[in-house]
């Protein structure tokens, strides 16, 4: 039975994939896939077989939340955050346990979803508001509040094909932002855009949860926004919840979970995919404060490419970016061979306080990824007297640099 | 009084239908959508569904008619006997190819949003119906270039509009689920209309067909489509009410259109995992 103010009961949820792993081997040229073809016919080779493996992405999962409520969700890649959202958005259905849900749900696990490159802003609006669960006569309404939010009323009867991205981003959140459900779900909308759009949105959400006595389920790996908007959290860890309590609490404990199985986990159906990140300081020695770091990518590539670019995205333990050393500043790209790649990041001398880092890594063109891992990755900076006398604590930033005082 | 769902396995949900009919705006809209991006960066835009049906008709007449000398005996011209039947079967055709298609073309609608999937090849099937209806223009302007009159049974023909509908659905949504899936039938559906063209009804008449073969012909649910199509416009064309092969194709096709919907209910909850 429901409690008055209950709207969501999670019960024993999990959920369970089948994963069919292909017997690797590599096609190269049509004569070699044509070889394998007939040998398999004939021979009816034991290495083709494809091998199944169960996987439970989520494990006997309960929690409830109450009117009102906004409820962080946090974890690393894997531990289930989003196959969590899409059982509650009943995209996907639970393989064991039941979710009661009371009200109307709208999900938010993209900004806009369904966008049609070919229709106006305009058009545009009515199509994603009605695949939102808006009603016809709510878009009308609200229109003229999504038009102005979003700050493209110029271009509104213009296709969104050539809109900026930015353009794009930003009617897209307004329309999201014009939702009025009940129970709002959120998967990490606000990594898109830039500072100022990201305040923006984070401003919109608060009061969406704050004022509007809304029911919020919100994940991000943004630790600092998840702390603006809720109460309470729960954190994941490999498909079973690890702690649940008030967000402070669970970002502690979040951050204190070791990296153990924390790996990548290698995007293997892609062409090109990041399987390893490490980094060393001085002479393959740990990594301390002012010295060099040499951060290296492992990517594996099916093909030889050129003209490929890497990123890394060093982030402070609350989710905020410290800085991004990136291929495409300064060169044309990198040439990768078939096969596995050890790409190098070479910094001089790396201005950061001794502490845990979450990396962000990307490969891909100039404007698009091939494969990213967005975040769950450690990058441990060893304590080591960087100053003479004292060191800055926590607190007074992430960054340290050598300083000259004079009178 | 608030909706209280319950999200498990398996849970056959009672209200499958009263969500269908909430989300009812989607399905306009959806049709609206393809119906707008149809004919974008065309210059002839909704001419399109005008000149396609027309020029087929054209070439069927000049095959079937001229060069085959399929002329038949009845005073009706041979282009109208050809439009009646290729009127149902563009609509059947074009639907089995947009419908098939529906789910994985909106991939990101599925893995991100949840409705009813039935909405999205439904109204699939929707923006082929409006096409459908411009063609009935052509129709009543044959009729004016011909100063032809059609028999009265053409009162009947929104019944056959109606079997016409189901039969699509029935076959349309059986495709689409396997679509997903099986990706094979990416090229089965294409060979299967081409196919079909030659077992219907489209250039020929159906009392062409020898009598003892007519049961397994009719097995085909498009026969009965077609024939009532022809009934209902031809003077003179046989009443296929009257005939035994009408009540098969007429069975296959309720048979069809009840087991796909089944068949779409349960894969439905797999498609975001599959697709």
């Amino acid at each position: 039975m429901f409690s008055v103010s209950t709207v969501i009961k999670v019960k024993q949820l999990g959920k369970k994939y089948t994963i069919h792993h292909e017997a690797r081997e590599r096609y190269t040229a049509l004569r070699d896939v044509i070889n394998k073809k007939t040998k398999t016919v004939f021979s009816r080779s034991k290495e083709s077989q494809p091998v199944k493996e169960e996987f439970w992405a989520l494990k006997e999962l309960s929690f409830e939340l109450k009117q009102g409520e906004a409820l962080g969700i946090v974890g690393r890649n894997g531990a289930g955050k989003s196959t969590l959202l899409k059982l509650l958005s009943r995209i996907t259905e639970p393989s064991t346990g039941e979710i009661e849900i009371r009200g109307k749900v709208a999900t938010l696990l993209e900004v806009g979803t369904g966008f049609h490159p070919e229709l106006t802003g305009k058009e545009n609006i009515f199509l994603n508001g009605a695949i939102l669960g808006m009603k016809r006569q709510e878009i009308k309404k609200r229109f003229d509040a999504i038009v102005d939010f979003s700050g493209v009323e110029k271009f509104i009867d213009t296709p969104v094909k050539r809109y900026s991205s930015g353009m794009y981003m930003r009617l897209a959140f307004a329309i999201a932002a014009h939702l009025e459900p009940d129970i709002l779900i959120i998967d990490e909308v606000l990594a898109v855009g830039d500072a100022e759009f990201q305040e923006k949105c984070l401003g919109k959400m608060n009061e969406v949860t704050k004022d509007s006595g809304r029911t919020v389920l919100f994940v991000s790996h943004n630790l600092s926004a998840v702390q603006q908007l809720c109460q309470n959290s729960i954190c994941l860890q490999n498909g079973s919840l690890s702690y649940s309590g008030s967000t402070k609490d669970v970002i502690e404990h979040y951050l204190g979970i070791k990296n153990e199985g924390s790996r990548i986990i290698p995007h293997v159906n892609k062409d090109i995919y990041i399987t390893d990140f490490l980094a060393t300081g001085k002479n393959g020695g740990p990594i301390i404060p002012g010295e060099s770091c040499t951060m290296t990518i492992v990517v594996f590539s099916k093909n030889s490419c050129s003209k490929l670019h890497f990123g890394i995205g060093v982030n402070d333990k609350m989710g905020n970016r410290i800085f991004t050393p990136f291929t495409k500043y300064d060169s044309e790209g990198l040439v990768l061979q078939q096969g596995s790649n050890q790409v190098h990041c070479q910094i001089e001398s790396l201005p950061l306080m001794p502490g845990n880092y979450d990396i962000h890594l990307y490969v891909g063109s100039a404007f698009d990824a091939d494969d990213y891992v967005a975040g769950g990755v450690n990058l441990t900076i060893h304590p080591y007297p960087f100053f003479k006398y004292s060191m800055p604590v926590e607190g007074q930033g992430s960054v340290i640099l050598k300083q000259n005082w004079y009178l | 009084m608030e909706q209280i769902v319950t999200i498990k396995q398996s849970n056959t949900e009672k209200n499958y239908w009263k969500d269908l009919w909430n989300y009812r705006e989607l399905f306009y809209i959806l049709s609206w959508r393809d119906i707008k991006v149809r004919y974008k960066q065309t210059v002839l835009g909704i001419l399109w569904a005008v000149i396609r049906p027309l020029l087929t008709m054209i070439v069927f007449t000049i095959v079937f008619g001229r060069v085959a000398k399929m002329e038949t005996l009845s005073i009706v011209p041979y282009s109208l006997i050809v439009f009646a039947g290729l009127l149902p079967w563009q609509f059947f055709s074009a639907a089995l190819s947009e419908s098939s298609n529906s789910l994985t073309e909106n991939v990101s609608l599925i893995t991100k949003v949840y409705f009813p999937r039935l909405i999205i090849p439904v109204s699939s099937i929707i923006t082929c119906f409006i096409d459908f209806l411009i063609s009935f223009i052509i129709l009543l302007i044959l009729f004016l270039v011909y100063q032809y009159t059609p028999p009265v049974q053409i009162l009947v023909l929104p019944f056959f509009v109606l079997l016409l509908f189901i039969t699509t659905i029935g076959s349309g949504l059986f495709l689409t689920t396997l679509n997903v899936k099986y990706r094979d039938f990416r090229y089965i559906v294409p060979f299967v209309i081409q196919f079909g063209l030659f077992i219907s009804p489209v250039g020929f008449s159906s009392s062409m067909v020898p009598d003892q073969c007519q049961w397994a012909y009719s097995l085909n649910p498009m026969v009965g489509v077609i024939d009532g199509f022809r009934w209902c416009i031809i003077q003179g064309a046989p009443n296929p009410l009257l005939q035994y092969p009408f009540y098969i194709s007429l069975s296959i096709a309720i048979l069809l259109a009840f087991s796909s919907i089944s068949l779409f209910r349960r894969m439905e909850k797999s498609f975001a995992d599959l697709i």
